[in-house]
């Protein structure tokens, strides 16, 4: 049957046809869908969130071993917490295929860097394959499982952004029962690597590699597609459907495996076309190896950008160099951007605006958060991996002795707290800094589109379950400082904030505020909050709360002046088809001009 | 446009249905025999941010994006949406248009103006103009939801594929509840293009 899915879909669809058994992933863009297609499409795979792309490999390695197939999701930066089981997994190989799906970035679309993950199947010395649309996504996964077991390895299949998101027409066929028994079988000296057996597996990690390599000669995913000889291409995965797209007549090795690469099918390629291009996003990876084996490209990055996604127009410009004539463009003016912003009545915000209004310096972490380092909020400073927050907190204390209290705290969501936060939060207590850990708990990972979490009370498939009391799991890490806190009340936010950052021990407070987007949580929305115009004397208070329900219109003659004689510039507006009547704009207008419609205002919703 | 590919940027901002709206436009030329690719940016966007999605389809179709200055259709779902690509659009190239303003957060501020006069501006450049009140038409039959099911009545003009299979791709993407009303919205779009 032909149906149109995306690369997500198609990644899970192969899994569901491969027979998969167990399936893990932590959430991260643009993996997320897979596993989310999975649970919703797929109930023969056993489906779960992880609390961490480590734990989820780890899940997915002891399903493998007890000979089933088994697949691990995640983002490009999910493999670095991963990468730790994964250097080893290498050694051990599998019982039941183990394929890790390892979806990249290139422009970053919604990630803190853009690492190449194609160099981990080369330092982990395991197979990678790359599909170029989502019928080979579907393909090249059904295919990592039977290649996992065929060389007893773990394999890694690539994707990107423009892969996982986009959406072809896939052929789909009915799921098959794998080859392997399930059932525990002990193999001491190939799962168990004390250095002694480690050794001799080294040794056969090295002869699997040869015989990948041999394989790759004869791959049919590596195919030449010989046309015009003047020049020919070599080319992998999304990079391969832009370059057909703009010379649509050339030569070209298409690379569906990128490592191990195929040494005597290169060479044959060379001879083939009088010159070769290597066209590939990011790093030269497959142009350093070709390199590396003695050939001569012609060309490729010192032609086509190392940074961000390929596009065909940027695969044009960067082939035509001089001679490239560009579009005359038929606007040119600067149109007002449109970042990404917290939601109105996102409980984010009145933490952040008491973080502003108190001048303290806040080490962040990953999630929707994070994007109050924007204007006019301004009021996070770091950002570098899930969990880093707390950490650094803790170094700062360290660092800045006595006079440092009081001015800088940890803020972490509670998705990514329970990804990476519990350690360092156990390290603040053990070594006796003096830092405020704000837990930001929304009862979901918001950020990647609300996935369920131990902290949620509920599984992937909806199941209840046993559901984290962050103030009892802060008590028995050692923080004795606990409090919560309601962000939608603003007195009561700073006054916490204040007391908690002074003091000279570690203090864990908990925003109470579930996501906005999360309804199961509120029994109901506020009324909108209104504007009086006869009063507002355009002081932009409410404005700079960033809240994209409220608006500023500048004005002019009689309008300004408000009814009682003050001079105005403009006046403030409230969507009310936006606004749920969170009350932060409520308690910010010091005039009395914004209104609230509920029979006594609220700081905040009634949640469940 | 029958033998060569043919290239749909859709635009607008998180929530309005632009997802959906090429999903839509994907499985109803797949089920008219072409081969389609479509490709969007998410994950962000749900937070009031600019989404797009390309969409493609043709007897092969290789790139899922498009290249810049060969769009053949621009579909926006807002003014401001709908000006920032313009570039991208053909010389002879059609733009539909939904009559509507989202204010990006800057204009909140009263740091940026929100562009003035944007259809005239376009409809200067653009001979084929299509400007549909979209939002109006949809919350005149009350609910704005189904702006986007409106906005496709619209565009479903511009293409040689029977109405029924279009309506019927739409109802499949919605739950019963909704179907009345999404029927009703499909009609009065297609009643804006002559």
């Amino acid at each position: 049957m032909k149906q149109v899915l995306t690369g997500n879909e198609a990644f899970a669809r192969g899994a569901y046809e491969a027979g998969v058994k167990v399936a893990a992933a932590y959430p991260g863009t643009p993996s997320t869908e897979i596993l989310e297609t999975i649970g919703r499409e797929y109930k023969t795979i056993y489906a779960e969130w992880a609390p961490n792309e480590k734990v989820a490999l780890e899940v997915v390695i002891g399903a493998s071993l007890a000979g089933a197939r088994a697949v691990a999701l995640m983002k490009h930066v999910g493999v670095n917490v991963a990468a730790d089981p994964l250097m080893t997994l290498s050694y051990v190989g599998v019982n039941g295929g183990l394929v890790l799906v390892s979806c990249d970035d290139p422009e970053l679309y919604s990630s803190q860097n853009e690492q190449d993950n194609r160099h981990y199947a080369r330092f982990a010395k395991i197979p990678m394959l790359e599909p170029s649309d989502s019928q080979e996504a579907k393909d090249f996964l059904k295919l990592g499982l039977e290649l996992s077991e065929k060389f007893d390895t773990p394999v890694m299949v690539r994707s990107v952004t423009r892969i996982s998101h986009s959406s072809g027409v896939v052929d789909t066929e009915e799921p098959k029962t794998p080859p392997v028994p399930i059932e525990i079988r002990k193999q001491t000296s190939k799962f168990t690597m004390l250095p002694s057996f480690a050794r001799v597996r080294h040794g056969v990690v090295e002869e699997r590699f040869l015989k990948l390599k041999e394989f790759a000669e004869t791959f049919p995913g590596n195919r030449m597609e010989i046309d015009d000889t003047r020049v020919g291409i070599i080319t992998a995965g999304i990079s391969y459907q832009y370059a057909k797209e703009v010379y649509p007549e050339t030569s070209y090795l298409k690379l569906g495996m990128v490592w191990p690469l195929p040494e005597k099918l290169i060479a044959e390629f060379f001879k083939k076309v009088k010159k070769v291009i290597v066209v590939e996003e990011l790093d030269p990876f497959l142009e350093g190896n070709i390199r590396a084996m003695g050939f001569k490209p012609k060309a490729g990055k010192g032609v086509f950008p190392i940074t961000g996604e390929f596009n065909p127009l940027i695969l044009e410009k960067s082939m035509k160099g001089k001679k490239f004539k560009a579009p005359e463009p038929m606007y040119t003016e600067t149109l007002p951007p449109r970042p990404p912003n917290l939601c109105p009545g996102c409980p984010h915000r009145g933490v952040f605006y008491t973080l502003r209004k108190l001048k303290v310096f806040a080490a962040g972490d990953i999630g929707c958060y994070t994007l109050a380092a924007y204007p006019p909020l301004s009021s996070l400073d770091t950002c570098i991996c899930m969990g880093a927050s707390i950490g650094q907190a803790h170094g700062m204390s360290k660092a800045l002795g006595d006079a440092g209290r009081g001015k800088f705290v940890a803020v972490i969501g509670d998705s990514t707290f329970l990804h990476g936060g519990v350690t360092p939060l156990m390290n603040v207590a053990y070594n006796k800094s003096y830092a405020t850990v704000i837990l930001l708990d929304n009862r979901t990972t918001g950020m990647t589109g609300s996935q369920e979490h131990p902290g949620t009370g509920y599984t992937l498939r909806g199941e209840k379950t046993h559901k984290i009391d962050f103030a009892e799991l802060g008590r028995v890490l050692g923080v004795e400082s606990i409090r919560k806190l309601n962000p939608w009340n603003l007195e009561e936010t700073e006054k916490i904030i204040k007391e908690e950052t002074e003091k000279n021990a570690p203090s864990l407070v908990i925003s109470e505020g579930p996501c906005m987007l999360m309804r199961r949580e509120f029994k109901h929305y506020n009324k909108p909050l209104v504007v009086d115009p006869d009063k507002c004397i355009g002081c932009k208070s409410c404005v700079n709360l960033g809240c994209p329900a409220i608006s500023f219109s500048r004005v002019e003659g009689e309008m300004a002046m408000t009814k009682d004689g003050k001079k105005r510039k403009g006046v403030s507006h409230i969507d009310p088809t936006l606004c749920p009547g969170c009350h932060l704009c409520y308690q910010v207008c010091k005039l009395g001009a914004i209104r609230s419609q509920e029979p006594s205002p609220m700081l905040g919703f009634e949640t469940v | 446009m029958k033998n060569g590919t043919t290239n749909v940027l859709v635009a607008g901002v998180g929530g309005q249905g632009v997802i959906l709206a090429s999903d839509i436009m994907s499985e109803v030329f797949m089920e008219s025999g072409y081969d389609v690719k479509k490709s969007e940016i998410h994950g962000m966007a749900m937070r009031g941010g600019i989404v797009t999605s390309h969409f493609r389809f043709g007897k092969k179709v290789y790139s899922p994006l498009i290249k810049e200055g060969e769009v053949d259709i621009l579909f926006a779902f807002e003014q401001l949406e709908g000006l920032r690509w313009i570039n991208h659009v053909k010389r002879r190239g059609k733009v539909v248009m939904n009559d509507h303003k989202i204010n990006p957060p800057i204009v909140n501020l009263g740091d940026m103006d929100y562009p003035k006069e944007i259809p005239e501006l376009v409809r200067s450049k653009i001979k084929d103009f299509y400007l549909i009140k979209g939002t109006d038409l949809a919350l005149q039959l009350g609910d704005v939801r189904a702006a986007n099911v409106v906005l496709l009545g619209a565009i479903s003009r511009l293409f040689e594929v029977e109405e029924d299979l279009w309506l019927k791709t739409i109802l499949n993407y919605l739950p019963p509840k909704v179907h009345e009303l999404n029927r009703k919205a499909f009609a009065v779009g297609r009643a804006q293009i002559a």
